[in-house]
């Protein structure tokens, strides 16, 4: 990495340190994202449709219209994210241009390219990618992610994936720690993953950037769940604008991703909440339509 | 995760509270046990019983404020009023103001600053410079014999100090521009110490000034004697 790279890398991961033990929301309209940061939002994720319409809607879902992310970014002062197609480089240059803060290379998005994904590397704003196991995250900070994130099953409103993904990320990673160093590059070899990174996360214990989850995350315990299997922090999509009280749910899962391990608390935060989004068993998503099989 | 708190017979280590609400609390808390403290999350009014210096992090003020309940406010304002030592970064230094701007939020009023939320722009504009001019502070640094002038400043999405109190000092500028004050007990800056490359020099700088016990509980009184919407006229 060149002196230039390595210290823009670093605003970048600073970046995601400062979202740490906060909530990411999921937003269509500039309404919806004063009512997340009014909610306590560390970012909103501006968007043309949440996940769970996407998958209703069908079609190719490309980057959203910049008319409604500049809507956003001008009505809220907290940071604005916005997602691109997986390898979609010219959406990225589009995005940084318009100044969001940060870009997710996404598989809720249809893919634009099927063999790469985006040199992250070379924009100046940073990106987070999804993950399903610990070899995908390092090839994507290897690009220049500077967070990671579950992919879970996005609009689903079900868990179960982001937990197997964050599960198998950290086991990976505590497994590294127990390999000598002649056996690091046998293990960068069966991970996919560059040797550097390898090396790396066996010393630190964790990845080079910040671990968040995401995908399918739709209550307060959904998110005390994914904090204490080692997020750290939460994307929440569909869950909040697909429940029936918006703005009292967002409030609980901030509440909940702060202190997520005060049962005290998570039960006050969970009381009176309506009904959450209505849930997708994962098993009746054909194979074809599972967003988390898009990228590599 | 941020170690638990030694017990007081385990050490002379100062015992360093870092607000752990949301944010880079984690880094923090790594260069203080790095630089000589123990240290413990507050994330609530009890976890301020016993400690002899705080941390408000960077991180999103805004979220930062619906976290916090009426009994931390209440707790943090009157620890910090009575002269517990604190170190603020970025949205910390937010929280502390007497006044935000870009848009208005409620602040402890503790530091007698104008502050401009996202002054220095967004993630783009974000930058890391080793420039700062310290020549505010060039005796008070040198006379502690470290050397502060190394402190690297990391800038994200950084709030400006736009104005502020003759009872607040600034220890560093960038472009002119106040980045590090001082004003009592309490030391703010808009940038990321915690984000460091090696040892924070702020980090030991502040620890270092707990330990030779310059008591500035009059100085933050005669602060807030100063303090008056009119001083910071100029920032609205």
């Amino acid at each position: 990495m060149s002196q230039h790279t390595a210290e823009s890398f670093r605003l970048k991961v600073g970046l995601a340190e400062m979202l740490k033990g906060g909530v990411i929301m999921d937003v269509v309209t500039p309404d919806q994202a004063k009512i997340a940061e009014d909610a306590g939002a560390v970012a909103v994720m501006a968007l043309e449709r949440v996940p769970a319409d996407i998958r209703k809607a069908g079609g190719v879902a490309r980057m959203a219209s910049i008319d409604i992310i500049d809507s956003i970014m001008q009505a809220v002062s907290i940071p604005v994210m916005a997602k691109v197609r997986i390898g979609h480089f010219a959406e990225g240059q589009i995005l940084e241009q318009l100044g969001v803060d940060f870009i997710d290379e996404s598989e809720v998005l249809t893919p634009a390219d099927e063999q790469f994904h985006i040199d992250k590397h070379a924009f100046r704003i940073p990106f987070v990618c999804g993950a399903r196991d610990l070899g995908e995250a390092l090839r994507r900070i290897g690009e220049g992610a500077a967070m990671i994130r579950t992919k879970g099953e996005a609009g689903s409103g079900n868990i179960v994936e982001a937990v197997r993904h964050m599960r198998r990320v950290v086991s990976e990673i505590r497994n590294l720690t127990t390999l000598e160093p002649e056996q690091l590059m046998t293990a960068a070899k069966d991970l996919k993953a560059p040797l550097e990174l390898v090396r790396e996360v066996r010393s630190l214990g964790k990845l080079p950037v910040p671990n968040f989850a995401a995908g399918g995350i739709a209550s307060p315990a959904d998110a005390a769940l994914m904090m204490q299997l080692g997020a750290e922090s939460v994307f929440v999509g569909s869950g909040i604008f697909k429940s029936e009280d918006p703005a009292a749910r967002a409030r609980a899962i901030v509440e909940a991703t702060t202190h997520y391990q005060d049962p005290e608390i998570l039960v006050r935060v969970s009381r009176g909440l309506k009904a959450a989004m209505p849930g997708l068993e994962i098993s009746s998503i054909p194979a074809e339509s599972r967003l988390q099989e898009r990228g590599w | 995760m941020v170690s638990p708190a030694l017990p007081p017979d385990s050490s002379d280590k100062p015992l360093v509270g870092v607000l752990a609400l949301q944010g880079d609390y984690a880094a923090h808390a790594a260069m203080m046990a790095r630089c000589g403290a123990a240290t413990a999350e507050v994330r609530a009014s009890r976890d301020l019983q016993g400690l002899d210096a705080l941390v408000l992090p960077g991180g999103e003020s805004t979220a930062m404020l619906r976290l916090m309940d009426e009994a931390l406010w209440q707790g943090l304002h009157s620890k910090i009023s009575a002269g517990l030592p604190v170190l603020a970064t970025c949205a910390g230094t937010i929280l502390l103001a007497d006044c935000v701007i870009n848009p208005a939020q409620r602040s402890l009023k503790l530091l007698h600053v104008t502050v401009e939320r996202n002054g220095f722009g967004r993630q783009r504009d974000s930058f890391i410079t080793t420039q700062l001019d310290w020549s505010g502070i060039v005796t008070a640094s040198t006379a502690q014999g470290l050397p502060l002038q190394n402190q690297e400043g990391v800038f994200i999405r950084a709030p400006r100090i736009v104005s502020h109190a003759p009872s607040v000092k600034v220890l560093a500028r960038w472009r002119g521009e106040p980045v590090l004050v001082q004003e009592g007990t309490i030391v703010a800056a808009t940038f990321h110490p915690e984000l460091s490359h090696g040892p924070s020099p702020l980090h030991r700088w502040f620890l270092g000034q707990l330990r030779t016990g310059e008591d500035a509980v009059e100085q933050v009184a005669m602060g807030a004697k100063l303090c008056s919407d009119s001083i910071h006229a100029s920032g609205n």
